[in-house]
């Protein structure tokens, strides 16, 4: 990579038995959008916390634009945004408020920060909410806030953990596209942590699969269901009927579907024919089902997108080692 | 808070009117000239507000000021009385004030030695928690500044509160005092006042630090709060009656030697003290009263040759030490402990 802007070797965090991450070795580039894409528990948000330097690694090291997070950082900080998991803002102050509070926080002199303030507010669209006070704002409302609050300090890395769950599809559409705008108006560095995949698969570049601690692979979405699926490529079902009620024998039928060059995985459930195959077999399969004497109820064919990528990975299908 | 940002804003607005003027070059020198604030002092002006216009604080602040002058009132009345008294501390006329009272209602240092810890908790039971559970701490921690100094501005933020209202008390019941009574105070009843209200203060901030130590070990700001207050009522109610039990369980007989007599009593005490409400007291009594010589059972033989009148502010400072070292101990170890508690702490979103 040209310019790693984060660089995370051989990071671990143990908590006693419990490893959280395990050895992670990951690079993101400048201008880059980089999804980390995990079930809930996976050691998304520890491995985050390590590169804020909220955490201490029990092992390895993380860097943020050439700066150790563990033995520097205030100064990572000053560079990174960090837009936590339901991010919390003071209740009882007004939105302006609370980011002139970050602004201060950050030593940017008031005048400055009440135009960026006002600007970023706008940009987020809570413009007309900007007095309100933030215990009064809505989930959504309080995420966007927390982009903005995030923006106030001009990052040049903004870590996102989670940033859309308990948003509505709408708000979640203007959120990314937010996101990518920055991204490509500002040419910021952006980590997006999420079990969404639909949204990584939206925004991101590339993508790091993380399951249990390890990060499973990398790569863009395209690279990634290749490497998975070299053998079997779409899945048919297709339902079965037999003229003459009660129990009908399946297994000559089986047999024959066998015999087709091509099928990877044959399962038959309640009537249901599930085949997994190399190519489109569909039509192949049902002139055999039909020439069976068989009736063929249905036939399904199914891609396979990116939540089998989703499924295969994170519920201990196929291991990558 | 809200006033200072329409002003600035107020200033920017003054800004463009001037665009077209020469002015606003010198207005610019002037923007650069002023610093922005250090981060700390940002967090301990905000903590400031945070109290300032909390209810909790309005309450408590007005419950005391209402018995400030309650024991006020009960002590103009029973002046007369202790005028009349010829004893040898009438020098100290002016200290009366906090001290004098009939038995209906106690006088001014009783009731901060009371109300004081609630205080102290009340300011710090939900200070890290709270934090933690609306998910400002994650958002702030991420911002740079050092971990302690959240734990700092806070502490340092109720401190200066208390402080100012301690102050404001004392010197209202001195100022309503030298109005109603006419006679002033002298300068050793005053500085006496003062080592009263610092005294007062540091009592105060070893209940504040408990409560923080609470507030960061405790992630429920309700259950922390019971924490705190079963710690005070333990020491203001229970810890008597047990050390009483105590007390009469290992008392010498009414025949034994007299040096087992005083070593039981000095036990006794001792036991006593392990509660920072007996320091507090014993430390104030002998400043407001300067006719306290001894904190403890004398002998004959030490009180024989000594010259009977009230001790001067020095001597008096001398019996208290180890109270008030004990106490200002207690509030640092407090704090170290919550500070140590804190730093290890694993900050999470929620």
């Amino acid at each position: 990579m040209l310019n790693p802007v984060i660089e995370m070797v051989g990071l671990t965090k143990k908590y006693r038995s419990f490893t959280a991450v395990d050895c992670l070795n990951l690079t993101v580039g400048k201008g880059e959008i980089f999804g980390l894409l995990g079930p809930n528990g996976a050691g998304k948000s520890t491995a985050i916390l390590m590169m804020l330097g909220l955490t201490e690694p029990t092992s390895g090291s993380v860097s943020v634009c050439g700066i150790n997070s563990s033995r520097n950082p205030i100064e990572v900080k000053r560079k990174v945004g960090y837009l936590p998991e339901e991010v919390g803002f003071y209740d009882n102050r007004t939105a302006m408020e609370n980011l002139l509070y970050s602004a201060r926080l950050n030593s940017i002199p008031d005048n400055e920060a009440i135009k960026r303030a006002e600007e970023l507010i706008k940009r987020v669209g809570l413009a007309d909410a900007k007095n309100k006070k933030t215990g009064k704002y809505s989930r959504g409302m309080r995420q966007r806030l927390g982009l903005a609050d995030v923006l106030i300090k001009k990052p040049e890395v903004i870590i996102l953990d989670e940033p859309t769950s308990g948003i509505d599809p709408q708000g979640v559409r203007d959120f990314l596209h937010l996101i990518v705008n920055l991204k490509n108006e500002q040419g910021l560095t952006i980590l997006f942590s999420s079990h969404n995949l639909h949204q990584v698969q939206q925004v991101c570049d590339r993508v790091g699969i993380f399951v249990s601690g390890k990060l499973k692979s990398v790569g863009n979405i395209e690279s990634l269901s290749k490497q998975l699926f070299t053998q079997s490529l779409c899945l048919i079902e297709a339902g079965v009927n037999e003229f003459s009620s009660d129990k009908v024998d399946f297994t000559p039928i089986k047999n024959i579907l066998q015999l087709i060059d091509g099928i990877a995985k044959l399962e038959y459930n309640n009537g249901v024919f599930e085949i997994e195959c190399t190519r489109d077999l569909s039509a192949t399969i049902a002139q055999t089902i039909v020439n069976g004497g068989f009736g063929l109820n249905f036939l399904n064919k199914k891609e396979f997108g990116l939540d089998e990528i989703y499924n295969r990975y994170f519920e201990g299908g196929v291991q990558n080692d | 808070m809200k006033e200072g940002y329409k002003m600035i804003n107020n200033e920017i607005s003054s800004d463009t009117v001037f665009e077209n003027l020469d002015l606003k070059t010198n207005l610019n020198v002037k923007s650069t000239k002023c610093k922005t604030p250090h981060p700390f002092w940002v967090m301990v002006n905000k903590e400031i507000t945070d109290h300032v216009r909390s209810w909790r604080f309005i309450i408590l602040v007005s419950l005391i000021a209402l018995t400030c002058l309650g024991s006020l009132y009960t002590a103009f009345e029973n002046m007369g009385e202790a005028f009349k008294s010829t004893k040898s501390d009438d020098l100290f006329f002016f200290l009366k004030l906090f001290t004098v009272s009939d038995k209906t209602l106690p006088p001014f240092f009783i009731f901060i030695s009371f109300l004081g810890p609630l205080l102290g908790i009340s300011m710090g039971f939900d200070s890290i928690n709270s934090e933690q559970n609306r998910g400002t701490l994650s958002r702030v921690l991420s911002q740079p500044i050092y971990r302690d100094y959240i734990l700092n501005a806070k502490f340092t933020a109720s401190m200066i509160v208390i402080s100012v209202l301690f102050y404001a008390l004392g010197f209202m019941v001195m100022g309503i005092g030298l109005i109603a009574i006419g006679i002033p105070p002298t300068v050793e009843e005053f500085l006496r006042i003062i080592f009263f209200i610092i005294l007062s203060i540091f009592y105060v901030a070893l209940w504040l630090n408990l409560s923080i130590l609470f507030s960061v070990r405790i992630r429920q700001a309700a259950t922390s709060a019971l924490a705190g207050i079963s710690v005070w009522l333990f020491f203001s109610i229970f810890y008597n009656m047990i050390v009483d039990l105590i007390a009469k369980g290992s008392a010498p007989s009414a025949f034994a030697p007299g040096h087992v007599v005083i070593s039981f009593q000095k036990t006794m005490l001792n036991l006593m003290r392990i509660s920072p409400a007996q320091l507090y007291s014993e430390a104030t009594t002998t400043m407001l009263m300067p006719s306290v010589r001894s904190i403890g059972p004398l002998t004959m033989e030490q009180v024989s040759g000594a010259v009977p009148g009230p001790l001067p502010l020095g001597q008096s400072l001398l019996v208290v030490w180890p109270q008030v070292t004990g106490l200002i101990a207690v509030t640092i170890l407090l704090f170290a402990l919550a500070y140590m508690a804190f730093m290890r702490k694993e900050i999470r979103s929620r």
